[in-house]
């Protein structure tokens, strides 16, 4: 019996076969299509790091790479241009930093009650409700930061200037929360369960397990968690530029108008700079710039996270 | 103290040639009773568990033996849909009192796991971690800690070099014997062993098995294997579980030699199992 059912379905295996030669076209098709959508992508990345420093260069025939990295002024649209990065620095990392006091606690506090003290079921409910927060479009928070959180904060700080780099600050690491609460919650479940046993067994606390030891086994993924975090605050973009203001300045106070470097190329962009004009070639130098500290930010969360992976 | 007073005599047909004293006794389990959901692990566990002696509790996969061994330090309560009814005594104290803290317990029962898991830190810093939690901050103290609670392990010799490096570079056997120091450094009254030996190769088995004759002197230990030889090499009495009862229980010796009830015989004899 048992003989012979084998024979029939290895029979009907072989007459497949011979179908199964049709097929042979589209399995070697397949691996160049596949290939061809991967590098979609990364020939747009070639072509706009291209652009970037092509006309980065043009920008730095006329400007000198001294004075753009010295300089502690940037008035490109004055009659005598000054062409210094660092105000635009300055309000980029102000606001990134102010995002990421926010975002640090709460997120990183969010994270391990999901991971430490929720329920499954809790964690199941509250997890996408956390990640919404991280789909609502840029410019809503903008709004948000502009017309409720300003005028709520001008009633704590007088003198608090519409335009400010508190609100945006504030409001971006709002935005932020998500990503650090899910990335870090993402680390800290990847804790195996028999090292918090171990710790359980010892006689800790429920708190002292997530602090003393989920904390320190996730911390790589973690750190990551904060630096994409950074790298997404000093790109935001909407926020900024609707709350911000567009005034640079290396002035620290949090108070009054700033200008980010992507606010400054939204102000550009929109703005009738002539194709070829010094001011036109800026927001390319300015792009640029932006993009060395993303980058940099990223490759840091990559080599952290890849670095301290094999602990456990 | 005061839940002692539940005197009824429990059947104690094992003890009987032996004056029966409380005070002999770490552990006394009072009928219990536990689910995972609506199936239920263990049914009716009576069982008094002697001071420094080595107990061991053997039976096939599924007889709930683990489950038992993780109620005596509540660790079962880490799983939600676990529901416990009964007493367990320890020390005279009914460890699901409301009032009982949980984490007092687990700092006088140590446990160590099937599979060794250090934290991912120094070897220095696994030891001292309990202490630590537990308040004590003096670096002298902490040292001479590392020091005494490795040795008891029988690990010092191995590692005293190396104490800074981290506790993932050690074998499997010397992790399972550092998870024991572990253990060990907060000082427990009973060790808890589930399956110690079981992720572990012959040799690194030996040493462990050679260790918990060293540790019966300072501390009560309870031990679950699969391994019945392991059982008869090192315990001084024997629990067999099947399907959740315990079917016998007795003097190791007794066990191997004249088990009174026919399915132990036929689980030592290797007729099932």
């Amino acid at each position: 019996m048992n003989n012979r059912s084998n024979h029939s379905i290895s029979k009907m295996i072989e007459e497949k076969a011979s179908n199964r030669g049709m097929t042979k076209f589209a399995e070697g098709l397949m691996p160049k299509v596949f290939l061809t959508c991967a590098l979609i992508s990364i020939l747009t990345t070639v072509g706009i790091v291209l652009t970037l420093i092509f006309e980065t260069f043009s920008f730095f025939q006329e400007v000198q790479v001294a004075e753009f990295i010295t300089s502690s002024d940037w008035y490109p649209l004055h009659g005598d241009p000054s062409y210094g990065i660092r105000p635009l620095i300055t309000g980029t990392l102000m606001i990134a930093a102010i995002a990421m006091l926010i975002a640090i606690p709460i997120g990183l506090a969010s994270a391990i009650f999901l991971s430490e003290y929720a329920s499954d079921k809790t964690r199941r409910m509250v997890k996408p409700i956390l990640e919404v927060l991280a789909g609502i479009p840029t410019i809503v928070y903008g709004f948000f930061a502009l017309t409720f959180v300003t005028p709520l904060l001008q009633n704590i700080i007088p003198g608090l200037s519409i335009y400010n780099a508190l609100s945006p600050g504030i409001v971006v690491g709002i935005m932020i929360i998500p990503m650090v609460a899910s990335l870090s919650e993402d680390a800290m479940s990847a804790v195996p369960q028999s090292m918090r046993e171990g710790a359980f067994a010892l006689g800790s606390t429920r708190f002292e397990v997530a602090v003393k030891v989920v904390l320190p086994a996730a911390l790589s993924g973690i750190i990551a968690s904060f630096v994409l975090a950074v790298s997404r605050a000093i790109g935001e973009t909407m926020i900024v530029t609707v709350a911000g203001g567009s005034n640079p300045t290396t002035s620290m106070d949090v108070t009054s108008a700033v200008q980010t470097m992507t606010a400054y190329i939204v102000q550009v962009t929109l703005g009738d700079a002539g194709y070829g004009t010094t001011e036109y070639y800026s927001i390319y130098a300015v792009g640029m710039t932006l993009f060395i500290f993303t980058l940099v930010m990223n490759v840091i969360a990559h080599i952290i996270s890849k670095r301290f992976r094999e602990v456990y | 103290m005061l839940a002692n007073t539940k005197s009824e005599p429990v059947v104690e047909e094992t003890n009987e040639d032996k004056a029966v004293d409380m005070n002999k006794n770490v552990y006394k389990v009072d009928q219990l009773n536990l689910w995972y959901g609506k199936d239920q692990a263990l049914i009716n566990v009576d069982m008094d568990i002697p001071e420094n002696q080595v107990t061991a509790i053997i039976g096939p996969s599924g007889c709930g033996k683990s489950t038992f061994i993780k109620t005596l330090n509540r660790m079962t309560e880490m799983i939600p849909i676990v529901k416990t009814n009964g007493s367990i005594y320890y020390r005279d104290e009914n460890i699901f009192d409301k009032k009982y803290k949980v984490e007092q317990l687990r700092t006088k029962v140590g446990m160590v796991f099937q599979k060794p898991n250090p934290f991912p830190k120094s070897i220095y810093e696994n030891v001292v971690y309990g202490p630590k939690i537990h308040g004590i901050k003096d670096k002298k103290i902490l040292d001479d800690i590392v020091e005494k609670s490795l040795k008891g392990a029988a690990l010092w010799d191995e590692v005293k070099d190396r104490l800074k490096e981290n506790a993932f570079g050690l074998s499997g056997g010397q992790q399972q014997r550092l998870c024991i120091a572990r253990c060990l450094a907060v000082e427990p009254d009973v060790i808890l062993m589930d399956e110690p030996t079981s992720a572990l190769d012959p040799i690194s088995t030996l040493k462990i098995e050679e260790l918990v004759q060293e540790l019966k002197k300072d501390y009560s230990i309870v031990i679950v294997t699969h391994n019945m030889q392991q059982a008869g090499r090192i315990s001084d009495k024997t629990a067999f579980f099947l399907n959740g009862e315990i079917i016998e229980y007795d003097d190791t010796s007794t066990i191997f030699s004249s088990p009174q009830d026919k399915r132990t015989e036929d689980y030592i004899s290797g007729r099932f199992g």
